[in-house]
């Protein structure tokens, strides 16, 4: 090719890539952002209590008081726990998604979010969580790590990508059924009554003790993520061409699975199996981020933390006693959506 | 001048199933390279076995005159660039973003593409005549320009040594023409090129040297008029070929010669 015009293309492409960079910060990921923090805010407004804008704000800051109880200890919590469980859904949907290289992958419709939720209600009813708090999260964990790693195991086999689904699905309905059956032998006679609010997934009545065990483990979760999304970008081409890149493909998968594990468990042990947040969030940001995995995990977690606020502040208006679970809501818009997944999948193929 | 990449009696293969016995091969630097012979005889277990996807069970590989256990992940990623057979992107990526992987074993983690790394990816598009459509998706490319893409992303690593598998198949006549003068380029440069054909009329045409394999083992190497002799064209492909010299036939084969 002639010098002079391939120079003037490579310029070109330099100028572009690196307005990209310095637009690192893509104006969808600064509304997503901002989304999740707006949505965080009216959240912490919305409640059965009749308190003004003002006294809730001054609340979080008084000592004592009505409004300070409630702001800090009833709305603060249940506002920032969905952020916290919605972010560590949609990363971890998001990671699960380029791990699998399978839109449809999911913590929830993979069954990772039940059998967490079977491992919190172990720990909760047969008295675990009371020999130490710690006990909870970890369990929940522990149940989230043993369905990542069959599926990881799965995948390594060669499952195909709809053959993986469909043993997530079955690793669900178990895990589901665990779950009633713990509960039902459950010592605790509060168990029964509180098993949907486990099986659906609910942030009503969480407290600030709650927050702080969720928070960690997402976090930690979510940079776990973080740091494998430039080898997910190369799972793209396939495993072996990953790996000869130089990507240590089985050290990417554990670190996606623990990571996983920590972030969807932690989160399933403060507020239930809330599913699909996983699946929605990063399909429909995709391509905004040009189908690149790497890319999609940050955005995934303000999605995910949007949605989950969004779902929160709707079960309360449309039903302020109480009675309708965050779960509810994100199954109603996940179920058609992972329906509409599969159907779209199948003309494509 | 030295090998790039030797197997020195190498046998490997998967559970059960031996599928190299003492295969023991010189690739050389600035040479094409072609691996040919029946399915099933080996070829990409070969290629496998260079990049250190599969271990072998005895024998030696060097890379650089280094033996393969002792290289890095990273830099063995950046000495040998592979391009698997069947290809193809599970993401409908940018054609560009693409390419761009193959810059990864050159990259710390999180470092953002270098102007260095940007220049190679722009070559590497325009040598596989893939910049027109660097910007678009992969799911709206063709196939043979889907196939062009990935060519391109093992060419940007720059790496001197290229394994290609089978890289033929999906392509029409004049991008395999292309592709073959591509890797001819590439060799021209010094990089040591092996490739797998299933194509012996471009393996003999555009290979310095073919290494016909067998159920695991080498039968025969050389150039192509010595390796695919009549005699290994029958044993190991059980076929009779019509050689250029004897073209005074009925029938008149069409060849695709060059591009125009």
């Amino acid at each position: 090719m002639d010098g002079a015009l391939q120079q003037e293309r490579e310029e070109r492409f330099v100028a572009r890539i690196s307005r990209r960079s310095i637009a690192r910060a893509n104006p969808i990921t600064l509304a997503l952002a901002a989304l999740a923090l707006a949505l965080g805010a009216i959240s912490f407004l919305i409640g059965p209590a009749r308190l003004g804008v003002g006294e809730l704000f001054s609340g979080l800051f008084a000592s004592h008081g009505t409004a300070a109880i409630i702001a800090r200890e009833i709305r603060l919590p249940r506002a920032l726990l969905a952020l916290v469980v919605g972010a560590a859904l949609g990363a971890s949907g998001a990671a699960l998604q380029g791990l699998f290289r399978n839109p449809l992958a999911d913590p929830g419709v993979t069954g990772v979010t039940s059998s967490a939720g079977f491992g919190a209600v172990v720990a909760m009813y047969f008295g675990f969580a009371a020999i130490n708090p710690l006990v909870l999260p970890a369990s929940a964990i522990a149940g989230a790590l043993a369905t990542s790693t069959i599926l990881y195991f799965l995948s390594r086999s060669g499952a195909e990508r709809t053959a993986l689904i469909l043993a997530g699905a079955a690793i669900a309905s178990l895990a589901t059924a665990m779950t009633a059956l713990a509960m039902s032998l459950a010592p605790n006679p509060y168990a029964i009554t509180e098993m949907v609010r486990w099986m659906m997934g609910s942030l009503k009545d969480c407290t600030l003790a709650d927050l702080a065990l969720a928070t960690p483990p997402v976090a930690l979760g979510i940079v776990l993520l973080m740091a494998s999304a430039r080898n997910l970008d190369a799972l793209t081409l396939g495993e072996e061409a990953a790996q000869s890149l130089g990507v240590d493909v089985h050290g990417l998968r554990r670190r996606v699975v623990i990571g996983v594990a920590l972030a969807t468990g932690a989160a399933t042990a403060a507020a239930g199996a809330v599913s699909f947040v996983g699946l929605v969030v990063p399909h429909l940001l995709r391509p905004f981020y040009g189908y690149e995995p790497a890319r999609l995990i940050w955005p995934s977690a303000l999605g995910g933390a949007a949605l989950v606020s969004a779902a929160d502040i709707a079960v309360r208006l449309i039903a302020p006693d109480g009675q309708l679970l965050v779960g509810v809501m994100t199954a109603m818009i996940g179920a058609p959506f992972f329906i509409w997944l599969i159907l779209r999948m199948r003309r494509e193929t | 001048m030295s090998a790039a990449l030797t197997f020195d009696r190498v046998s490997a293969g998967y559970r059960d199933r031996p599928v190299l016995s003492g295969v023991s091969v010189a690739i050389n630097p600035g040479r094409v390279t072609g691996l040919g012979g029946p399915n099933g005889a080996g070829k990409t277990t070969l290629l496998r076995v260079a990049l250190g996807l599969l271990d072998t069970t005895l024998g030696d590989v060097h890379v650089l005159e280094r033996n393969l256990r002792d290289w890095s992940r990273e830099a063995r990623a950046r000495a040998m660039a592979y391009l698997p057979q069947d290809a193809d992107a599970h993401w409908p990526i940018a054609a560009r973003a693409l390419v761009a992987l193959g810059r990864m074993p050159h990259r710390a983690s999180f470092a953002p593409l270098s102007s260095e790394d940007m220049a190679a990816v722009e070559k590497a598009l325009a040598r596989c005549d893939a910049a027109q459509f660097a910007a678009r998706r992969m799911d709206e490319l063709s196939s043979g320009e889907r196939a062009r893409v990935l060519l391109a992303r093992a060419l940007a690593t720059q790496a001197s040594i290229l394994l290609v598998d089978e890289p033929a198949a999906h392509l029409d006549p004049v991008h395999q023409l292309r592709l073959m003068e591509l890797l001819r380029e590439e060799a021209a440069q010094g990089a040591a090129v092996v490739v797998t054909l299933h194509d012996l009329a471009l393996a003999s045409r555009f290979c310095d040297e073919i290494v016909v394999l067998q159920a695991g083992r080498v039968i025969s190497q050389g150039v192509a008029s010595d390796a695919l002799s009549d005699r290994v064209l029958a044993d190991a492909f059980g076929i009779a070929a019509l050689k250029a010299a004897e073209l005074a036939v009925e029938r008149l084969p069409i060849i695709p010669w060059r591009r125009l």
